[in-house]
């Protein structure tokens, strides 16, 4: 699909490593380059055309974000730097003065590391409880797992609506009704579903939620924090200075600007919000439901030709999202990973960051290969074709 | 040495790996070494005696080339005073980082003059390297 559109694939890459980020199409970088090149200018700041530009432009790409996921108002949106910084304003503007010791975060062994440690971090500082969703044979978390985990002290749920390493797409509209009825705080980590699957942050009754624009065809260094309004409101920002205080005197007082704005402190990563609405522009016109077939029906084919390579073992089989776990039998991810380098195809190896879910599938380490709009069947009989070459990994190691 | 006699030691020592598993005697010093890309994920466990090397073992999930440099650096270690490994553990990181070295020292350990270029290899023939430079130093401190 619209390969065309992303100049970097005419150098022959097989890139299958897009649960890291994504490549970017060329209309995102001319609209980064645009700014940089034709009104330069800070936001919010300037009485001048092209600083008239920016804002216009920078606040645009708010609206964007809403109607992406339907929040409910443009305040919803606060620009961050990616995934990693709204977890974490999450959990220390709002969670730290709102939960008590003992009350209990339920989040699951497939989670990022940016959704497990500043929870770990939370623990230590004020003494809540970190608890886990039990996983089903295909390591998903299911809703009636969810409901099981749920005692009278549990105050949060916390869950990635797809998770990075085995796929699988959370049921967010349960979960959100669940969490609704028993008076649970619910905050998705988007970081993978975004630009791949619809969200309803309305729908799915979501509290907060973050996402990165890198990993859907934008720009690295920006996302997205979203809140409900009168959560927001109750957040502390994690940074203060400039761009996000009403005044400040000598005697120290000082008000803040409302939010969103509170939130963005500093010069803000502009030609990144800008890339980023380019990019969602180019999502919807594709569209995500189209998106998501194509995935699906990579994964499948790729699934069926696999499982004719001897030694191969697939980890997500069942999973409905473009992302495959795999290794060959006794050969060390990384090891495969730096073969299949060999044909310019790009996986990633290690435990992606998902560095409890070893206690789960029991290994340690597995290759990823996920897929986006732009990887073909002839890309994935590369690698089958490549893995049917096993033989071969040791060949050139010195 | 020919790149195919390379190979074969190295994969030798992946497959069938010299002293793999820990000893449970608390006279070894025991470090883990994880590589940042956080793949590799060792534990080097070594007797030190009057000076010298007594045993070095090791266990742990890593690459070909993490597991068989563990292995062949154990191998390589076991009956040479502590002057003598620190001699070879700086040759040996020289190798890897194509600096100035002297082969004569490194006995099998050779197998790895060409890692350098392999980048991303290079941590993983250094991490065991890492792991006995700190198992030097907690002796010393001892
Ligand atoms: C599920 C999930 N959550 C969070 C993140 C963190 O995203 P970022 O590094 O862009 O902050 C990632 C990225 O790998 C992810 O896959």
């Amino acid at each position: 699909m619209n390969r065309d559109d992303f100049p970097i694939l005419e150098t022959g890459i097989i890139y299958f490593d897009n649960g890291a980020t994504t490549m970017k199409p060329k209309c995102v970088v001319d609209k980064v380059v645009e700014y940089y090149t034709e009104y330069t200018s800070n936001a919010h700041r300037g009485d001048y055309d092209t600083s008239l530009r920016v804002d216009k432009e920078y606040e645009s790409v708010r609206t964007k974000v809403k109607n992406l996921i339907n929040a409910a108002r443009d305040e919803e949106i606060v620009f961050t730097k990616g995934t990693t910084e709204s977890l974490n304003t999450i959990v220390f503007g709002y969670m730290q003065k709102i939960l008590k010791k003992n009350d209990e975060v339920l989040i699951s062994k497939s989670e990022h590391a940016s959704n497990v440690l500043p929870w770990m971090i939370l623990k230590e500082k004020i003494g809540i409880e970190v608890k886990y969703v039990d996983l089903d044979e295909n390591y998903a978390v299911t809703v009636e797992n969810v409901k099981r985990a749920i005692t009278d002290k549990t105050k949060v749920i916390s869950l990635a609506h797809v998770t990075n390493v085995i796929g699988d797409i959370r049921d967010i509209v349960e979960i959100g009704k669940i969490a609704k009825e028993n008076n649970i705080l619910f905050v998705v980590d988007a970081a993978q579903s975004i630009g791949h699957v619809k969200i309803d942050v309305q729908k799915a009754n979501i509290d907060f939620l973050g996402f990165s624009a890198h990993k859907m065809l934008g720009p690295t260094g920006i996302g997205v924090l979203y809140g409900k309004y009168e959560l927001l409101n109750e957040t502390d920002t994690l940074e203060y200075g400039g761009g996000m205080n009403a005044f400040f005197e000598s005697d120290c007082s000082y008000e803040l600007k409302e939010v969103p704005w509170k939130f963005e402190a500093g010069t803000q990563n502009i030609a990144g919000v800008i890339g980023m609405g380019r990019a969602i522009d180019y999502i919807l016109k594709i569209g995500l439901d189209k998106i998501h077939e194509h995935e699906l029906e990579l994964k499948k084919y790729a699934v069926s030709e696999l499982k004719k390579v001897p030694n191969i073992k697939i980890y997500n089989e069942n999973t409905d999202s473009g992302i495959i776990a795999f290794n060959i039998d006794k050969v060390f991810s990384q090891d495969t990973a730096i073969f299949l380098n060999r044909f310019n195809i790009c996986v990633r190896s290690g435990n992606h960051c998902a560095k409890i879910l070893k206690d789960e599938i029991g290994i340690t380490n597995t290759c990823r290969a996920s897929f986006y709009v732009y990887n073909t069947k002839e890309e994935v009989d590369k690698l089958i074709e490549a893995l049917k070459r096993q033989d071969e990994v040791y060949d050139n190691i010195v | 040495m020919d790149e195919k006699l390379k190979r074969d030691i190295i994969l030798e020592h992946y497959q069938n790996p010299f002293h793999k598993g820990l000893s449970d005697n608390p006279e070894y010093i025991t470090v883990n070494s994880r590589n940042a890309s956080c793949v590799d994920n060792i534990n080097v466990s070594v007797l030190i005696d009057d000076g010298v090397i007594i045993d070095a073992r090791f266990d742990g999930d890593a690459c070909a080339i993490c597991t068989s440099a563990t292995s062949v650096m154990a191998k390589t270690l076991i009956g040479k005073t502590l002057d003598e490994a620190k001699v070879i553990v700086e040759n040996f990181e020289n190798m890897i980082n194509e600096k100035e070295y002297d082969s004569s020292v490194l006995e099998e350990l050779n197998v790895y003059d060409t890692v350098y270029r392999q980048p991303n290899r290079k941590t993983c023939a250094l991490l065991p390297f890492r792991a006995i430079r700190d198992i030097m130093n907690k002796n010393e401190n001892k």
